[in-house]
């Protein structure tokens, strides 16, 4: 017992820390990227916009081909490009850069599909306004398009804290990197334990945050 | 100059494996200041033609004259600068819900390029126009239908467009509301003189408000003219059938059986000419009884149109040339089969819903 409470002590803040800048990184990077992407899919393929069905096409085979991979795959495949960037891809760094890359395109289909929940009637009423393009985003779709939107971010950060326990298996830091080497490794069930616990008081409290903030949003 | 021109308008749709000719050649005019009407079933075409009006739908072939100019390739600037000149309300509101009344009409003047300054003065006098100031931090979730539809219609005028076009603008609200929507639409009309296009595929509406009417069927206009007339002595097919659905008046079968022997026939009169004086002409020269089944009038705009059920009995030499003085002096003469009126209705209503 007493060792597993040293353990914690001395290991948990800062697996804790490694986690939260990974997934903080990459869901930011996640939600900017992947939004234009997934304004650029929307945009081009909507024809009241700027329909465009060959870029449609390319970067909608872009977005999907990275989708398909399963995250451990991706994070094999892109150690030697991180490693060609920033030296070491075992490191909290290495895993915000592949947990981006991965959550680019996830982001970009979630905002995509919460831009084309809206109504139709509403862009053709806005542009019927003269509005431009700009105005009608701003204006009409982000509004409207905001509770999917933010419970979109949501089930990305909770996807990215799964997939950054991931990255713990190459040995990149984290709470997943702490429970292989303590829980799998040294049979430390008490550490198992308590990340289990955390992980699931952290994805209760984000889900919960989400769903009030989506709900204030929707009118 | 005609405020709407359309000349020979197309609009083509192209989906995956089959093109629909949604409006075929369309030659339209309108004059600036009237309340114009297109009518027609369901899939007639009549949404896609008036959006061509603001280029929602860019015509395929031909052309579309706003104030005597060529508009038909306007894009960028010269696109939105027109669209502000021609609100557009639809029959599902179009609000955006998850922001206020308010902002909604804000929107608009954005858009319209409106001095940041007067933006909340001129929503507030678009609002009290519509009677709806009280509701400007309200969110339109919070609104009935027909409250919706006065913020469409506030939001359309926002920068004081010469033209309204409305599609189906009154169908989703119930008959009370239909009413006040078509008063305002018509103050609109007369106090700041904005020529109004409006479709519906309800006579009760388009008899209430149409200066002049079109009536459309798959793709053309199969007739058109001032609304009385167009409804009053119909040529098409389409336009009979549009108003036997409304005038249509119907005996309960279930009191046909037990009727008297004779012929029943429909007459449709039209203006004020009432019917009396024929019928006791009739009468007394022909030797000939004459009963009112079933009557009803109908007004479109000032004037009336009468539809009369009779049933008319009298020896065989004098009954044909009866019916024959009646047939000459009515618009419209019908001789109805026993059998068919015994049948229960077929579920047609008399508001030519479709
Ligand atoms: N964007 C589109 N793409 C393909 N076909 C379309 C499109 N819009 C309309 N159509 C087709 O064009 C025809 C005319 O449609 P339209 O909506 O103009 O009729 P409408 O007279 O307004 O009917 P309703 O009373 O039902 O509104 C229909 O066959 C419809 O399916
Ligand atoms: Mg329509």
């Amino acid at each position: 017992m007493d060792s597993t409470w040293q353990i914690l002590q001395e290991h948990l803040p800062q697996a804790l820390i490694d986690t939260a800048y990974m997934v903080v990184i990459s869901a930011v990077v996640g939600v900017v990227l992947g939004s234009l992407v997934g304004l650029l899919l929307y945009l081009t393929e909507n024809r009241l916009f700027h329909p465009n069905h060959v870029l449609n096409s390319v970067v909608g085979f872009i977005v999907n081909a990275i989708r398909s991979l399963p995250f451990l795959i991706l994070l094999v495949v892109l150690i030697p490009v991180v490693q060609a960037l920033i030296g070491d891809p075992y490191t909290p760094t290495g895993g915000a850069i592949a947990l981006s890359v991965s959550a680019v395109p996830y982001f970009a289909r979630i905002s995509e599909s919460a831009f084309s929940e809206v109504d139709d009637g509403i862009i053709e009423a806005c542009l019927s306004t003269g509005a431009t393009t700009r105005q009608v985003l701003t204006g009409a779709v982000l509004p409207q398009a905001r509770p999917s939107f933010v419970r979109g971010v949501v089930l990305m950060i909770i996807s990215l804290i799964g997939a950054s326990a991931m990255v713990g298996t190459i040995g990149a830091g984290g709470i997943g990197d702490m429970a292989i080497q303590y829980g799998y490794n040294r049979y430390e069930t008490g550490v198992l334990l308590v990340i289990v616990v955390i992980l699931i008081v952290l994805v209760q409290i984000i889900q919960w945050v989400g769903d009030r903030r989506a709900r204030h949003l929707t009118h | 100059m005609s405020i709407i021109e359309l000349q020979d308008v197309h609009v083509t749709f192209h989906e995956r494996h089959k093109t629909v000719e949604a409006v075929r050649g369309v030659s339209l005019k309108i004059e600036q200041g009237e309340i114009f009407g297109i009518v027609g079933f369901s899939g007639a075409g009549k949404s896609t033609l008036v959006r061509t009006i603001n280029l929602l739908e860019r015509p395929t072939q031909g052309r579309v004259l706003i104030d005597g100019k060529d508009i038909t390739a306007a894009t960028g600037d010269e696109l939105r600068k027109l669209r502000r000149n021609i609100g557009f309300v639809f029959q599902s509101f179009n609000l955006i819900d998850n922001i206020t009344v308010g902002a909604n009409i804000t929107f608009a003047l954005k858009a319209g390029g409106v001095d940041k300054a007067a933006w909340h003065d001129r929503t507030v006098e678009l609002l009290r126009l519509v009677g709806l100031d009280s509701k400007i931090d309200s969110y339109p979730s919070s609104l009935s239908g027909g409250q919706k539809q006065r913020v469409a219609i506030a939001r359309a005028l926002a920068n004081n467009p010469e033209i309204l076009l409305c599609d189906e603008a009154t169908s989703a609200l119930d008959l009370e509301t239909t009413e006040e929507i078509l008063a305002l639409l018509k103050r609109i009309n007369t106090q700041l003189g904005i020529t109004i296009v409006f479709i519906t595929h309800q006579l009760d509406v388009a008899k209430q408000i149409f200066d002049h009417v079109a009536v459309m069927e798959d793709g053309q206009i199969v007739e058109q003219g001032e609304t009385f007339d167009v409804f009053s002595a119909p040529k098409h097919p389409t336009t009979k059938s549009l108003v036997d659905r409304y005038l249509g008046i119907a005996i309960p079968p279930q009191l046909v059986p037990s009727l008297p022997a004779g012929t029943i026939v429909e007459l449709r009169y039209r203006g004020d000419g009432a019917l009396e004086p024929l019928i006791s002409d009739v009468t007394r020269q022909y030797g000939v009884s004459i009963n009112v089944l079933h009557g009803d009038v109908e007004y479109f705009g000032p004037k009336p149109i009468g539809t009369l059920i009779v049933l008319v009995d009298g020896p065989a030499e004098t009954l044909a040339t009866a019916l024959n003085t009646l047939k000459t002096h009515v618009y419209s003469y019908r001789e109805l089969d026993r059998k068919q009126l015994a049948q229960p209705a077929r579920g047609d209503g008399q508001q030519g819903e479709e």
